[in-house]
């Protein structure tokens, strides 16, 4: 690969995102230690009985998952922005919108992936039936990068603000709302027999259009952001 | 360095040994809340050209740095590069900045900070990572996290990036602070390179500067 050409410059901003995350692994396995913690209290609250751990297993998973990537989020941006890294990547010759788009996979890599890796482990704690263990995956699969999208506006729009967390919790909720009801349908679905394709082709067209509009959106955001 | 190489884009040598202008502003000007921070100001630059952006502080130094880039767009005027009125879009790496936030991440090497550099922006032609480590004094240092570098260490860092891009236009805001005596000969003797090469350069400072090459172009903004 020549250096600045395109496909270098997606491999040198993922390397950097990877090699900064894993030089600080406990980041990576705080999202993973909160989402084991959540499911692991639940039997306990509600009592050991199967048959009702095993009903509500998909939805905990979903929006424990959920929640364990909104931790992460508020970060995404924060630190390039903060060392002028951000202004590095402006400045480049690369459309910003598919640098923009490597943070996001980068971010997915480091904070959903090892979420979907426990995912069935979780699970398994709550009672799932192990026959729509494939359908959970293949929903996170399909849920969790749609939700980085999303959240990758949100975070970006609140760049320019000091304390955001707050601020991009209430904007993002009603967006994780749709990805939610399709993903916990498609495995409640599963459960009763019923056919479970639809909501995970909906899920999937979400994805699609994310993957298309969020970098764009997110590129346009930060410049706004950044013209401060 | 072999900085007599004639520039890859032979044209402007043509027009009668009237270098070429590469940075030009017509009537620029910044307004926050409908208040002038700077302006309205003319200047060009030309190939192989220093300006030396002068001002106290809160003159607006860094803001017109910042709209040079395009990262702030200017209120009135516009900003022309190599002739081309431009944006974000259009300058496509003609133009390395660095500014008060050097763009370092503290967790990654001198060496592999500059890799993402030269990912993002290209390697000049004959450059490479470690002569330009050691071209700005960080030789033994390249593998050592920069979070554990001094403030000028990390400066130096900072430029290294300069060594490597192939930019034409350098526009550096401060590129003296937090150096030694040694370091700020140092920016100039890379400043000289780069003008040799046929780059140009636009550098802020508040301190008594001299260029090797002569006088620089001054450019004076009012607080």
């Amino acid at each position: 690969m020549t250096p600045g050409s395109t496909p270098a410059a997606c491999a040198a901003l993922l390397r950097r995102d990877l090699t900064l995350a894993w030089r600080r692994r406990g980041d990576i396995a705080m999202p993973v230690l909160y989402a084991l913690i959540v499911a692991t209290l639940f039997p306990f609250a509600l009592g050991p009985d199967p048959l009702l751990l095993g009903r509500i297993a998909g939805g905990v998973v979903f929006v424990t998952v959920l929640l364990a990537i909104l931790l992460s989020l508020d970060n995404l941006f924060r630190a390039d922005i903060d060392d002028g890294s951000m202004e590095q990547l402006m400045l480049a010759p690369q459309p910003l919108a598919l640098l923009v788009g490597m943070k996001i996979l980068a971010h997915w890599i480091t904070s959903a992936l090892p979420l979907i890796v426990v995912a069935p482990l979780l699970a398994s704690m709550l009672k799932l039936p192990t026959d729509t263990m494939p359908v959970l995956v293949i929903a996170l699969v399909l849920a969790t990068p749609l939700l980085s999208l999303l959240g990758a506006v949100l975070v970006a729009l609140t760049a320019g603000s000091r304390r955001s967390g707050m601020l991009l919790a209430l904007m993002l909720l009603p967006l994780c709302v749709p990805v939610v009801i399709f993903a916990a349908g498609a495995v409640a679905a599963a459960q009763e027999g019923l056919p479970w394709i639809a909501p995970i082709a909906w899920l999937g067209a979400g994805l699609v259009m994310a993957l298309v509009l969020a970098p764009l959106a997110c590129a346009t955001a930060l410049r706004i952001a950044m013209d401060t | 360095m072999d900085n007599v190489r004639p520039p890859r884009n032979n044209v402007w040598m043509t027009v009668a040994n009237e270098p070429a202008i590469l940075l030009e502003a017509r009537a620029l000007g910044f307004l926050r809340q409908d208040e002038l921070v700077f302006g309205p100001l003319d200047f060009v630059l030309h190939a192989g050209e220093i300006a030396l952006v002068e001002g106290d502080n809160g003159s607006g130094k860094t803001t017109l740095m910042r709209v040079l880039t395009g990262m702030l767009r200017a209120g009135e005027g516009e900003v022309r590069l190599e002739g081309a009125a431009f944006s974000l879009d259009t300058m496509a790496g003609a133009v390395v900045f660095l500014g008060h936030h050097l763009g370092l991440k503290l967790d990654l090497s001198p060496r592999e900070n500059l890799a993402v550099s030269t990912g993002l922006y290209g390697q000049r032609d004959g450059a490479n990572a470690d002569a330009a480590l050691a071209e700005v004094g960080l030789a033994g240092y390249e593998d050592e996290p920069v979070r554990r570098l001094s403030a000028g260490q990390k400066k130096r860092a900072a430029l290294a990036r300069l060594l490597i891009v192939p930019a034409r236009v350098w526009l550096l805001d401060e590129p003296y602070a937090n150096l030694d005596r040694e370091g700020i000969a140092m920016v100039n003797r890379l400043l000289a390179q780069h003008t040799a090469r046929g780059g140009a350069a636009l550098v802020t400072s508040h301190g008594a500067v001299s260029f090797a090459g002569g006088e620089p172009r001054r450019i004076r903004l009012h607080a």
